[in-house]
């Protein structure tokens, strides 16, 4: 059968990682929005309070939730306690993983770090490798080739979108990467972006998650019943829809290629309980312009940039629509992106490399 | 061998408590520090894990975080402090004299 000559190689280790540095993509300079120094400043600030409520409410939640679940195991009311248990359990754990990552969610370091290894574990990432692929994944933004973060290729490939509902594809890639890990081994496109000195750390902390699951399985087979899983590592999978629903809308349906947040990163407007669960990450665009403001600060962020970006969807139902209506259209056709116009206020995006002249950045809504 | 010569950067008023900003000499970028105790320091303007300018960052502190990564350096000694940075930043002596700061450029 032949090869679909619209298809590129989304790996990092493909001929596209070579074809990205030659374009100047890897490594370049990103457009971001005018604010006063100043004002940044104060937006970066870093406080332990709200973080510090934040995570008492999370496992306060956890815990009570997971008590009525606990008491309702071997009646059909167990199935929603449980899905409210796992979509409390992966959710925020999706979202701490990601501002504790960023070392922005508390002041206090230590603090960051700590809930950064348990979330890593609740939505088994790896703590160590995931750290790098995340930092590549800001570097490059759905520049395909360089970015490893990149939910799916177009045309898109519904089968893993599908699965990563239950976290089935994504979770069985992560297991057997923690497999090699315990044995001292990386795959190669780890190899592509986690550096040398941090393989004995990434060794070690799989033996970690080796030996939590393990204890796990033990204490499952010791009671004769699945339900200790059923509160620590299934809910990583029987509890990721939200965080597939979420995580779609950041960058799909968007520019690949660019260097510049506003094409390639959504902004979408949720409510409060969303935010929470989220915490703040659906204002997308200006977490990657600006990745030092951490989480509580983002609503304010916004208002101090929206002036120069494309209208944030109004719902998570709304960028859902846009989204699967784009993936849709990317199945025909792979070079369909969403146009979104910029206000009059806003500066002209920017497609590609800075040149003399700036002659990469064309006018507002345009298309390169 | 290159001869170290003292270079004036800038008013040291132009540079608030816990701030940075970019000093560009020749082909060369700096970051003039003044940290949190209204200490003066300089290193390298970019970041070692990836060219960003470090002027964009945030001082907490002895702190400098970069504006992309946030991954941080001790500013006295330009020790890599948090991942992604690995590798220490070049520092160079400062002087304050007349209102001036003066950084030692090799």
């Amino acid at each position: 059968m032949a090869s679909n000559p619209h298809k590129r190689d989304y790996s990092i280790t493909g001929p596209e990682n070579q074809r990205a540095q030659e374009r100047g993509l890897a490594t370049a300079e990103w457009y971001t929005s005018p604010i006063p120094r100043q004002r940044l400043k104060e937006l970066m600030k870093r406080k332990d309070g709200p973080a510090i409520r934040d995570t008492f409410i999370w496992f306060g939640s956890l815990a009570l939730v997971g008590l009525i679940a606990y008491q309702t195991w071997g009646t059909w009311w167990a199935v929603p306690a449980f899905l409210v248990y796992g979509i409390l359990y992966a959710t925020p754990g999706d979202s701490r993983w990601h501002e504790c990552g960023h070392g922005t969610a508390f002041k206090t370091p230590w603090m960051n770090e700590v809930i950064y290894q348990i979330a890593s574990f609740m939505v088994l990432r790896s703590a160590t490798p995931w750290r790098w692929s995340h930092a590549r994944h800001h570097t490059d933004t759905i520049i395909v080739g360089r970015d490893p973060e990149i939910i799916t290729e177009r045309p898109p490939v519904w089968k893993i979108l599908l699965m990563q509902i239950f976290h089935l594809y994504g979770g069985p890639v992560e297991l057997k990467r923690v497999i090699l890990h315990v044995f001292g081994r990386l795959d190669k496109q780890e190899r592509e972006y986690i550096p040398a000195s941090e393989y004995g750390k990434t060794f070690w902390e799989a033996r970690v998650y080796a030996f939590v699951i393990l204890g796990v399985i033990a204490a499952c087979i010791y009671t004769g019943s699945i339900l200790p899983a059923m509160f620590i590592f299934l809910p990583s999978f029987y509890g990721g829809a939200v965080v597939i629903l979420f995580g779609i809308t950041q960058h799909l349906g968007l520019h690949e290629d660019v260097l510049d947040h506003r094409l390639n990163t959504r902004t979408v407007y949720m409510n409060p309980i969303f935010r929470f669960l989220y915490w703040n990450m659906n204002y997308h665009t200006e977490h990657h312009m600006f990745p030092m403001v951490p989480y509580h600060a983002l609503p304010q962020l916004h208002q101090e940039m929206k002036h120069d970006c494309p209208a944030a969807s109004p719902s998570l139902w709304a960028a859902l629509k846009e989204v699967v209506a784009a993936l849709i259209k990317q199945k025909d056709n792979p070079a369909y992106v969403i146009e979104r116009p910029l206000p009059d206020t806003a500066r002209p995006y920017v497609y590609g490399i800075r040149q003399d002249g700036d002659e990469a950045a064309v006018t507002n809504g345009t298309a390169s | 061998m290159s001869i170290a010569q003292w270079v004036e950067a800038c008013a040291a008023e132009e540079i608030e408590v816990e701030d940075v900003i970019r000093f560009d000499y020749g082909d060369r970028t700096f970051a003039i520090y003044r940290t949190e105790n209204s200490k003066y320091y300089a290193s390298d303007g970019y970041c070692t894990h990836e060219p960003v300018h470090l002027a964009d960052g945030l001082v907490m502190g002895d702190v400098i975080e970069c504006p992309k990564h946030n991954g941080r350096f001790d500013i006295p000694t330009g020790a890599a402090k948090r991942r992604p940075v690995c590798i220490a930043l070049k520092t160079y002596p400062v002087k304050i004299e007349e209102g001036k700061v003066l950084i030692q450029i090799d």
